[in-house]
């Protein structure tokens, strides 16, 4: 099925590209989303002084490394955003391999730091906190996970030439899931 | 007349299309807006049935209770939770969002703006996609062990959330489901609405040209958007106490159930926001054009609908007043909630001075937008009993909240979309609608309304309380005189339903035979009457360009009563 696009495609009343007003508005929405989980997590941890004891159980060490990982692969991802707009392929490309790289880090220490609490007992359905930690945490590796795929997908393009601007949006995506994890840092790992 | 404005935008070459499509990318996987727009509508008029025959059978039930229905059966006690819930659930969430907003949203907005489709056509696609397969889910629900979810379209925990109580193991979570994903394809289709509105309009469309139902569906979005995270959250959440036994929800081991209904009504009082938002649109277009006069207050309008979007989002816990909330809270969102009857009145007053003075034509449209104003009236002034703390006590859970609820939701969703098909049917299919058989239909099912729901507010005044399966347990509530309402509101309910069918038959006579339609049958100011009827692929053959507002109408010195937004001079 050939795809044709259409005019509506090619205006641009406000004078910006119709992709980046798009991105602004996904995470408008999903700020909301992780706003009403981490909103609900701190309603319960007001109420539950006896949390910070349970979160005395995950790893700052490890929260802390991610933490470094991750914005450290924000920095690629803008690196790579202004290597497409100079018009180098090649080292935008690989930059956004460096981006894609440092998800999977983040991902390997997630996995890491998730064995080592079940296998102390710390489960999904130990108490209310660990439930909060493992559907914060494994809705924000999610986000994690689908920004790798949309890049993996976005290099393909960038080393033909094609699409550029998408790697600006992605961006915008990345440093947002950035922030969101800059969030459940300090309120799972920090705050004891 | 100088429809045809030279503009260098044409759609040629852009629409090139190598011979005719085939049924299959023309009609199930297009992504043009047009026919994104009318599946959004027939599936949005399919489920409408769906839940008028289940509203037809708990009726029937609470008339005659124990006796077999006809076109049922028996109804049992779980069968009828269910069957209130998803009644509840699709009447919101599968019949007014998708042809409120999207089937409305998408047909309108590109039309109106003067631009040839959504900026996102592909990711339009997958809304409805994502929709169908969520109406798909539900309606299996009803066909798994245990049948439908029975705990309410609230679905409050821990009722919801564990399957001991509701008795729906099965059907409680794909209930879930199929709200989440129904949610995502609205979101999906939000985003395309909006970005499409802020950077496709024609040249020369500013923002005070902006129709205002375009306006309306768009902050409606915005309003979706804005409060359906928190909810998407819990529902995440409630799904895991379902499926997999946390227990966030659960007070025995820490949980706390109100959570769920401080993030449901956070979501769900904007949602009655977001149907009403492109309703009042519907109506204003329609009340301009058959009034044959400007839109009074164009502006006042834009902004009492940002000042009721805003103040939205500070009501939501005037459901909760019985809840165990504090009662200094209860004082802070009652006056919230009396507040936002302000914007709301305002807008419904300017409507009002719209109609005064005008030449009005009573056509089949116009009534049920007319009737809009006074049964939507009639909604808000009885929601000030339910906003204010003190009376909302006695009220709480009873037949008075259901009647008001349905006296606003009513007019929304139904009326608002007979309003919406009655004017722009033309435009969609290119053919007349019957105005005779209109009119047997808006008399009929206006009339049957109110016979439906005024004695419901009577019964609720007298105690009677929501979602009970049978009253003949209840000695206080099964007088004589009580049956005698339920009876009649009941046969009320048969006989709206049974007036449906002039619309139905008028609907589709009217596909194939109804009087062809020109480009501009209303003689309507706005863009998509520019285009022919129906609109090709691509819209416009030219490109308009904007030269004033939308709602010039009987301007002194000219000849003709209207004056198109195209028109240069």
């Amino acid at each position: 099925m050939s795809f044709q696009a259409p005019l509506a495609t090619s205006r641009s009343v406000t004078g910006l590209p119709t992709g980046r007003l798009a991105i602004w508005w996904v995470v408008v929405s999903e700020i909301v989303i992780f706003g009403g989980l981490i909103a609900c997590y701190v309603m319960f941890r007001l109420r539950h002084p006896e949390w910070g004891e349970y979160a005395s159980h995950t790893s700052t060490p490890a929260g802390a490394l991610n933490t470094f990982v991750l914005l450290t692969s924000s920095l690629s991802i803008v690196l790579a955003h202004q290597a497409a707009a100079a018009g180098n392929l090649v080292k935008s490309f690989r930059y956004i391999w460096c981006t894609i790289g440092g998800g999977g880090i983040f991902l390997l220490v997630k996995s890491y730091e998730w064995t080592t609490e079940i296998s102390h007992g710390y489960t999904l359905f130990a108490n209310n906190f660990w439930s909060f930690y493992y559907t914060a945490t494994g809705l924000h590796g999610l986000h994690v996970i689908a920004g790798m795929v949309i890049m993996a997908i976005i290099s393909i393009g960038v080393r033909k030439g094609e699409h550029l601007p998408r790697v600006e949006y992605i961006g915008i995506y990345w440093h947002f899931v950035d922030i969101v994890w800059l969030f459940l840092f300090p309120l799972f790992y920090i705050a004891k | 007349m100088a429809e045809a404005v030279t503009t260098a935008e044409t759609t040629e070459g852009a629409h090139s299309h190598h011979g005719e499509p085939d049924f299959w990318s023309k009609y199930i996987f297009s992504t043009d807006h047009k026919m994104i727009a009318m599946q959004y509508m027939f599936t949005g008029m399919i489920m409408a049935l769906i839940g008028g025959y289940m509203a037809y059978v708990f009726r029937m039930q609470l008339a005659f209770p124990g006796e077999s229905v006809p076109g049922y059966g028996t109804v049992t006690p779980l069968a009828y939770n269910s069957l209130i819930t998803n009644h509840g659930a699709i009447m919101i969430f599968w019949v007014a969002m998708p042809i409120l907003i999207a089937a409305l949203g998408n047909f309108l907005i590109p039309l109106m703006i003067g631009c040839d489709d959504m900026v996102f056509p592909r990711v339009n696609r997958l809304s409805y996609q994502i929709f169908l397969l969520s109406a798909i889910i539900l309606i299996a629900s009803f066909f798994v062990p245990g049948g439908g979810f029975g705990g309410a379209w609230t679905a409050y925990p821990p009722l919801s959330a564990q399957s001991q109580y509701n008795l729906t193991p099965f059907g409680a979570p794909m209930w879930l489901l199929a709200v989440a994903l129904e949610f995502v394809a609205f979101l999906l289709g939000g985003i395309n609405f909006i970005t499409t509105t802020m950077n496709a309009r024609a040249k020369g469309m500013k923002m005070y040209d902006i129709p205002i139902v375009v306006w309306m569906i768009v902050i409606a979005s915005i309003l979706f958007m804005a409060s359906v995270g928190p909810l998407i959250a819990g529902a995440v959440m409630l799904l895991f106490d379902q499926v997999l036994g946390t227990t966030f929800y659960n007070p025995d081991a820490g949980g706390d159930p109100v959570l769920w209904q401080h993030l449901f009504w956070f979501f769900g009082h904007p949602e009655v926001y977001v149907v009403l938002l492109p309703a009042m649109g519907v109506v204003a277009e329609v009340i301009t054009v058959f009034a044959r006069k400007k839109l009074f207050a164009y502006k006042t309008i834009l902004y009492t609908t940002f000042a009721t979007g805003i103040l939205s989002f500070f009501v939501w816990a005037h459901h909760q007043f019985i809840a165990g909330i504090d009662p200094r809270m209860a004082h802070i969102f009652t006056v919230t909630t009396v507040l936002i009857s302000i914007p709301i009145a305002e807008m419904l007053f300017c409507y009002i001075a719209t109609l005064y003075g005008g030449s009005i034509r009573l056509t089949t449209a116009m009534l049920f937008a007319l009737s809009f104003l006074a049964e939507f009236l009639i909604g808000g002034v009885t929601g000030i009993y339910l906003g204010a703390s003190g009376t909302d006590i006695y009220f709480h859970d009873t037949y008075f909240v259901l009647a008001h609820f349905h006296y606003t939701f009513f007019p929304i969703a139904i009326i608002g979309f007979f309003t919406a098909i009655y004017y722009w049917f033309p435009k969609m299919f290119g053919r007349m609608m019957n105005e005779t058989w209109g009119k047997i239909h808006f008399w009929g099912t206006i009339i049957c309304f109110n016979g439906i729901f005024l004695p419901l507010f009577v019964l609720g005044m007298g105690g009677q309380h929501r979602r009970i399966y049978n009253f003949n347990n209840f000695p206080d509530l099964a007088t004589p005189e009580m049956q005698d309402l339920r009876i009649f509101a009941t046969w009320s309910a048969v006989a709206m339903l049974v007036f449906q069918i002039p619309f139905l038959i008028n609907f589709t006579v009217s596909l194939f035979k109804g009087k062809k339609a020109g480009k501009n049958p209303w003689n309507a100011n706005t863009l998509e009457w520019v285009a022919p009827s129906p609109p090709p692929h691509g819209n416009f053959a030219e490109m308009p360009v904007v030269y004033r507002a939308p709602y010039e109408y009987s301007v002194p010195g000219r000849e003709k009563d209207y004056w198109p937004q195209n028109m240069p001079d």
